[in-house]
């Protein structure tokens, strides 16, 4: 097991979060500690994208509190949470399809002389970062539209890594990869692990889930619904927590047989 | 253009590698090859990568001047035409008007035209930022006669010295494009409504500085009368200026590819510098010997050399500092641009301040060569010109594409337009009939490119 520290990096306290009528988050907790990865799952419109939101600032929360490295702060735009050591890589990958790659990776983020650009640099160390994700792309120096969705959702991940990052956050990212990226996308959470950085990793594959997480904290209807350790606990239980059963599959079958006979009983009449 | 050429040693030895067709201008012919190899070989070698990360299927640009042409045609198929319908347009002009009146190539009425660009010009390098957000500034004419109402009252009415009026004009524009960009940023009313509110409010508050005076004329000799007034009648200030143009041109193209070979990136090959260089200089002393040397030149006149220092430094700004890149990241995507943690309303506020500030400034060039401020100067068609030689540049509507260069080409368009009718004896309603179909046939080029460059995935 790999060794974690005991103050968490990053914490969430009673944090709550509302769009209008929409009470999207209510009381939700949740612990990251340096050299873990923990899952965030639940269904479509659980909250998972708004409280990854909430983390890195592009919406303040209402109520509770963030906690850094054992102190409260406020994220009340994106460049507090840059500026605390947060990377997130967004489900809709916020990229600007005008500009070209390399400007994409360090967008906000570039390196320079003065308030000059240093073009040379974040080319060079852009195709580093690209060659260590193995990716392919025509070149860094066409505009974003250019890509396809699965390199440019791989740009998105490459723009992540480009400072250096204590707690790296991945909203669904290998919704549009395919097999060999996906696995790509997964060693490199492990490497995140390896040196120590913090990952939150959001994903609807159970089997991604199972293969690189260390805990699995299920988010259902903006509340939390557990959250579980993955070396001892089954896809079921998981799967439960998601759906709203009961927490074990024994409860989830019961469940299932009575909604099951009320509905024959329902049909008999 | 550039994007690819950097690239193009890579393809180099890909092209053997993959295809194993030998194209004759891909192998033969350059003499600069072999550096190109050299320079990308590099990366393979001393890299740790895994795979090389460049996909074999990528469209690349063989060496030579073959490769130029292939990948032209390809370009003008998939709608990035830059600034070739332009320059094909201002010969057109050029040929057309020459034709009717063998006087439009003259020294003189050149003069005109480079004069006239000049004010107009330097308001629609305001403007060719405020596109490049995506919005538009409906003020900048009104801001222009507001800049000269205040530097006509503090210099002729109150006494105050030349410059500190000049600066004191130049300043109440930035001040008042801040107002505009704050209401936009910050309040979050649409730009298009706070500039049209400006368009009316400033041009009253013009009409009212200027109180009883239907004019105030610039004194003979001023700071302003000097803006457009005033020539380098020595034949060494043009043809200098164009030597030096041609130097720092190529001299940083040639640092660029110094320092892309120490890096190991793929640099411009020594033919394209050489090519680009050789364009540009034909084009530099072409213009200089046009301002020296035809029959009746007066030199090179003082507006220009402003006009293009602030074109110079605004393109400066716009492609290599954090500024620019910042300005095209929240046109192309604003919320991305948030989400990078760049503060839009500041880029917001700043790139309406700095429409104003070159408004004012340009307001100045028109009162210096209308002889004064008048209560109607920069009303008319002023803000029609300037966003329209913006757009005829080349500079898009839609946000987030554009080059300040094109309000240089635009107003060239315009202006040469603008003279060539007058010469003719042409009455002002067809020019701002044909004016008007000209912005009409830019905007089409637009909207057609942009759509064009969508199907070719460019856009
Ligand atoms: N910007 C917003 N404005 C209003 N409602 C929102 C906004 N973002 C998310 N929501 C709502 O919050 C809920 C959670 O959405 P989200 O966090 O995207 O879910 P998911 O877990 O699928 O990522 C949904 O009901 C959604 O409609
Ligand atoms: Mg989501």
């Amino acid at each position: 097991m790999i060794h974690v520290s005991a103050t968490p990096v990053l914490a969430l306290r009673g944090v709550s979060k509302r769009f209008g009528a929409v009470q999207a988050l209510t009381d939700v907790h949740l612990e990251i500690h340096a050299g873990e990865v923990v899952a965030l799952v639940g269904d479509n419109g659980a909250g998972k994208s708004t409280l990854v939101k909430t983390i890195s600032g592009v919406h303040p929360i209402d109520d509770g509190v963030i906690e850094w490295e054992g102190r409260p702060v406020r994220v009340n735009r994106p460049h507090d949470a840059q500026d605390l050591g947060v990377a997130t890589v967004y489900q809709d990958l916020a990229l600007c399809d005008n500009l070209d790659v390399v400007a994409n990776l360090f967008l906000g983020n570039e390196l320079r002389h003065g308030s000059v650009l240093d073009e040379i640099a974040m080319e060079k160390r852009a195709k580093e970062l690209l060659d260590t994700l193995s990716i392919r792309i025509p070149s860094v120096r066409i505009p974003v539209a250019a890509l396809s969705g699965g390199q440019r959702q791989v740009v998105a991940i490459a723009r992540a890594l480009v400072g250096d990052p204590k707690v790296v956050i991945l909203d669904e990212p290998t919704a549009a990869l395919g097999v060999e990226q996906t696995a790509q996308v997964l060693d490199l959470v492990e490497r995140l692990r390896e040196r120590g950085h913090a990952v939150i990793l959001i994903s609807h594959n159970m089997a991604d889930v199972q293969a690189v997480a260390d805990r699995v904290a299920v988010l259902r209807l903006g509340r939390n619904n557990g959250v579980f350790n993955v070396s001892d606990t089954s896809h079921e239980v998981i799967i439960a927590a998601i759906t709203g059963a009961t927490d074990n599959a024994v409860t989830r079958r019961k469940a299932r047989i009575t909604t099951d006979s009320t509905v024959t009983k329902g049909d008999a009449k | 253009m550039s994007d690819l050429a950097k690239n193009s040693g890579t393809d180099l030895k890909k092209d053997a590698a993959t295809t194993g067709t030998t194209d004759a201008a891909a192998t033969t012919g350059t003499t600069d090859a072999p550096e190109a190899v050299a320079a990308t070989k590099a990366p393979v070698d001393t890299g740790a990568a895994p795979v090389p990360a460049v996909d074999p299927r990528l469209l690349v640009r063989q060496e030579g001047l073959k490769g130029y042409w292939t990948e032209f045609k390809r370009k003008i198929r998939g709608g990035e035409l830059g600034s070739l319908p332009v320059i094909v347009g201002l010969i057109i002009i050029a040929v057309v008007f020459q034709a009717q009146n063998d006087k439009f190539l003259s020294a003189s009425s050149l003069t005109n035209i480079a004069v006239f660009t000049s004010g107009l010009g330097i308001m629609a390098v305001g403007i060719v930022f405020v596109l490049l957000l995506g919005e538009i500034d409906l003020s900048v004419g009104s801001v222009a006669g507001m800049g000269a109402a205040v530097w006509a009252v503090l210099n002729v009415s109150n006494g105050w010295g030349d410059w500190t009026s000049v600066l004191v004009a130049i300043l109440c524009g930035l001040v008042i494009g801040a107002l505009h960009g704050f209401f936009f940023a910050k309040i979050g009313v649409p730009a298009f409504v706070v500039t049209l509110a400006g368009f009316l409010g400033w041009s009253g508050l013009q009409i009212w500085l200027m109180g009883n005076e239907g004019s105030i004329n610039a004194p003979t000799g001023g700071v302003v009368e000097n803006l457009t007034g005033y020539f380098f009648e020595d034949k060494a200030a043009a043809y200098g200026l164009a030597v030096v143009a041609i130097l720092a041109y190529a001299g940083s193209l040639l640092l660029d590819t110094k320092r892309r070979k120490a890096a190991a990136l793929p640099a411009r090959p020594l033919s394209e510098i050489l090519l680009r260089t050789g364009v540009v200089a034909v084009l530099v002393l072409a213009a200089a010997y046009v301002l020296n040397e035809l029959e009746g030149s007066r030199g090179l006149p003082l507006a220009l050399v402003l006009f293009l220092a602030v074109l110079v430094i605004a393109d400066f700004v716009a492609r290599r500092t954090t500024f620019g890149r910042q300005v095209f990241a929240v046109g192309g995507n604003a919320e991305a641009a948030r989400r990078a943690g760049i503060s839009v309303d500041r880029i917001r506020i700043t790139v309406f301040a700095i429409s104003g500030m070159l408004a004012a400034f340009g307001g100045l060039f028109i009162a210096s060569l209308s002889g004064g401020a008048t209560k109607n100067l920069g009303s008319g068609n002023t803000l029609m010109l300037v966003i329209a030689a913006a757009v005829i540049g080349g500079t898009s509507l839609f946000g987030g594409r554009g080059k300040v260069w094109s309000a240089l080409l635009g107003m060239l368009v315009l202006q040469s337009i603008q003279q060539g009718l007058n010469l003719l004896g042409m009455a002002s309603e067809i020019q701002f009939m044909i004016t008007g179909a000209v912005l009409l046939a830019a905007v089409v080029i637009d909207s057609v490119s942009r759509r064009t460059q969508k199907t070719a995935g460019r856009a």
